[in-house]
């Protein structure tokens, strides 16, 4: 018997509307209103704005460590902007902008990377999960609510966000497998930045692309400029409408760039040249979708004043906020607390009741550097 | 009232509460149409549909991973990892998310689940199908460990495990599946949990055991009642996590002695943690050192030396006499 090639041959696209030089394919252009490109240029730029205030908070010490999304906010918006807000998002741990486009307050965010877990409580209605830190295991969290959402027949799509570093991860290959499978409504969306903190994609993957895993699995996969709000608008809506009628999951892979640290706690010039990062600046997603907006007539006066108005005025609320009560510490535990609990709660209450300062609960220490970290060459974010 | 041996008693359990709650789904390896590899799932499949009792690809992080999810979203999923051996596999997505996410979202989010596991030894089976790892899960914040003794109680506790809305890490012991069999209510019947049962009273030594260790404390109690005139109390704990540490204390309050029997092994078991509590409540009740019969401190033996690792009756009784004459 010969060899035979297996039909349907497989394929992998790459899709680009806008590209750097600021060229527009007008016949693949989304069908986006004044209205809605507004909206969406004022959340990257707020995205921008954020990220860029966040990395000096961290430096003068109003927060901790923090992973900026700087270069990514194409990816986040395009994406997200495509869910309703009945449907869920599920987030790694680099996705201000969409987490900012889903309605959380810019002071939740500050809260997160300020310690404080209150940052990480969605409102009662919203359909989010919180960041997840260890890479890649929300993926799979994202497969069974998409699974809870069919079962229950509620019209239901997730949107799961991840790195490149995620897809070396086993939870990577088990949740696109699992989705697979079960036919579930994900949209996994994957911000190629093309570094995981200091290992390049080429030491990642020796695949061409991270779209054509989804082949192995039995998923379409497309690759994306990720620089390109409206080609990632235009796959995302594409995969998104195709798993709100069942037709199961897709994998996008957003080509973009991680033009900041890793986090703050990070320094890139260590792994990574100038050129390198110069030449991604050219791409950078906001340049070009200015220019696209310019021509539509469409950008507004004043916008950047009043996002960082906004910025300011979070910024204001968060630093106004009192300090967290250490005893709530015990409250979120269990659903009702073990005796054990009550007795160590009752240990911290005396402390706290105690006049005596030496043993009082003491104030934080300021924060030790987390491993991996050394003093940054230049404030880079 | 059925007399069942524990596989048809948990099986019980599961059925029941499926019929009374849409949102209890059953999902792991082999759950659905083989019922099992010890048929504890048996028939699900066949009354509640794939959907509900679902036969999931191979992979112990995505059963607990898209548990999780599912959880998040309100549903009540009941995994089952195979053997406890396989669930390192699917340690992180317990420790990092199941047990984490009433906490991390400061009570929005909470993860009702009930992870079922298979564990323990004395069954003569191979690496990874013998261990007894309970301590790890007891010692993880946010979780509840329980591991029944008997078929009735095994029906309580996993009905209890099931309406709780923490999750909880339920431990079967794969020789007591077809040990014994029990009479077992007809209606549901939820134990609490957190709760230890005083199994047999006695003045003069505490035995401290759970799974399939309570045979064994027994056994010895009923030999030294016997043969020494010493009377034990046996206390069966149930739940490993939240220890209920109040019974534990006032049996030792009245009898100054306290011996620990578990299959885990010894160094940083959760003997040492009953110990502990032993000395902060009863301390000056004590009238000899506390003392633990445990597995020894080495990796999976090999079924062909393992009576010589699991505590047995032997053991048990060598320790007590010891005791009781310090």
């Amino acid at each position: 018997m010969p060899r035979t090639p297996l039909e349907p041959r497989f394929s992998v696209e790459y899709l680009s509307i806008l590209d750097s030089d600021g060229n527009l394919d007008s016949a693949l252009e989304p069908d986006l209103s004044a209205t809605e490109l507004k909206r969406l240029y004022r959340a990257m730029l707020l995205g921008r704005r954020l990220d860029e205030r966040m990395v000096r908070l961290q430096r003068q010490g109003r927060i901790g460590t923090f992973a900026p999304i700087k270069g990514q906010e194409a990816s986040q918006l395009g994406s997200v902007c495509t869910l309703r807000e009945s449907d869920w998002m599920v987030p790694s741990f680099r996705e201000t902008a969409a987490m900012l486009w889903r309605g959380w307050p810019i002071e939740k965010l500050l809260m997160t990377f300020a310690g404080q877990l209150e940052g990480c409580q969605p409102a009662p209605e919203q359909h989010d999960l919180p960041i997840t830190i260890p890479v890649g295991t929300q993926l799979p969290h994202a497969v069974g609510l998409a699974y809870a959402a069919q079962y229950r027949g509620d019209d239901v799509v997730v949107m799961a966000y991840f790195g490149d570093g995620a897809t070396s991860e086993g939870d990577f290959h088990e949740a696109l497998n699992f989705a697979g499978v079960w036919h579930v409504p994900v949209v996994f969306v994957c911000q190629n930045n093309q570094w995981a903190i200091s290992v390049p994609l080429k030491k990642q993957t020796h695949s061409r692309t991270i779209a054509q895993k989804a082949l192995a699995y039995g998923l379409p996969g497309l690759q994306v400029d990720g620089n390109d709000v409206l080609a990632v608008y235009a796959a995302t809506k594409e995969a998104v409408d195709r798993a709100r009628e069942g037709n199961g999951p897709t994998l996008i892979e957003c080509v973009t760039y991680r033009l900041g640290v890793h986090t703050t706690a990070d320094d890139p010039t260590k792994y990574r040249s100038e050129e390198e990062v110069r030449e991604w600046e050219r791409k950078d997603p906001l340049t070009r979708f200015v220019e696209y907006l310019r021509k539509k007539n469409l950008l507004e006066d004043g916008l950047e004043q009043e996002v960082d108005a906004e910025i300011a005025a979070a910024v204001k609320r968060f630093e106004a906020m009192a300090p967290p009560d250490v005893l709530t510490m015990f409250d979120h535990a269990y659903a009702e607390k073990p005796p054990e609990l009550l007795a160590q709660r009752e240990e911290v209450a005396s402390r706290l009741r105690s006049p005596d300062e030496s043993t009082a609960a003491p104030e934080s220490p300021p924060s030790p550097p987390m491993r991996g970290q050394r003093k940054t060459s230049r404030w880079q974010n | 009232m059925a007399k069942l041996n524990m596989v048809k008693a948990l099986n019980l359990a599961l059925l029941q509460e499926m019929e009374r709650d849409q949102d209890v789904v059953v999902i792991g390896e082999d759950v659905g149409v083989d019922g099992g590899v010890f048929r504890v799932t048996e028939d699900l499949h066949r009354k509640f549909g794939g959907k509900r009792v679902i036969d999931s690809p191979l992979a112990e992080s995505a059963i607990i991973g898209t548990s999780v999810g599912m959880a998040l979203y309100g549903l009540k999923p009941v995994c089952e990892i195979q053997f406890s051996g396989f669930a390192f596999q699917c340690f992180h997505q317990i420790e990092n998310h199941a047990a984490r996410y009433r906490m991390r979202t400061q009570g929005r989010f909470h993860c009702q689940m009930v992870v079922r596991m298979p564990y323990g030894g004395g069954v003569r089976a191979l690496e990874h199908h013998s261990e007894s790892e309970e301590q790890f899960y007891a010692h993880i914040p946010g979780l509840k460990m329980v591991i029944p003794s008997g078929p009735r109680n095994a029906r309580g506790l996993l009905v209890a495990a099931l309406r709780d809305p923490d999750p909880v890490i339920f431990f079967e012991h794969k020789a007591l599946y077809h040990a014994a069999k029990e009479d077992v209510p007809d209606e549901i019947e939820a134990l609490p949990l957190g709760h230890a049962d005083v199994v047999r009273e006695g003045r003069d030594l505490t035995i401290i055991a759970y799974g399939a260790m309570v045979r064994v404390a027994r056994e010895a109690a009923e030999t030294l009642a016997s043969e020494d005139g010493a009377e034990c109390e046996v206390i069966d704990l149930l739940t490993v996590s939240p220890l209920d540490r109040e019974t534990i204390v006032a049996s030792v309050q009245k009898t100054g002695r306290a011996l620990i029997v578990h299959e885990a092994p010894k160094s940083f078991g959760p003997g040492a943690e009953i110990a502990a509590s032993i000395v902060e409540g009863a301390f000056l009740s004590l009238e000899a050192p506390i003392r633990r019969v445990t597995a020894y401190d080495v990796p999976f033996v090999g079924f062909a030396r393992e009576r010589a690792s699991v505590p047995d009756v032997g053991r048990v009784l060598a320790a007590a006499r010891e005791t009781l004459a310090y």
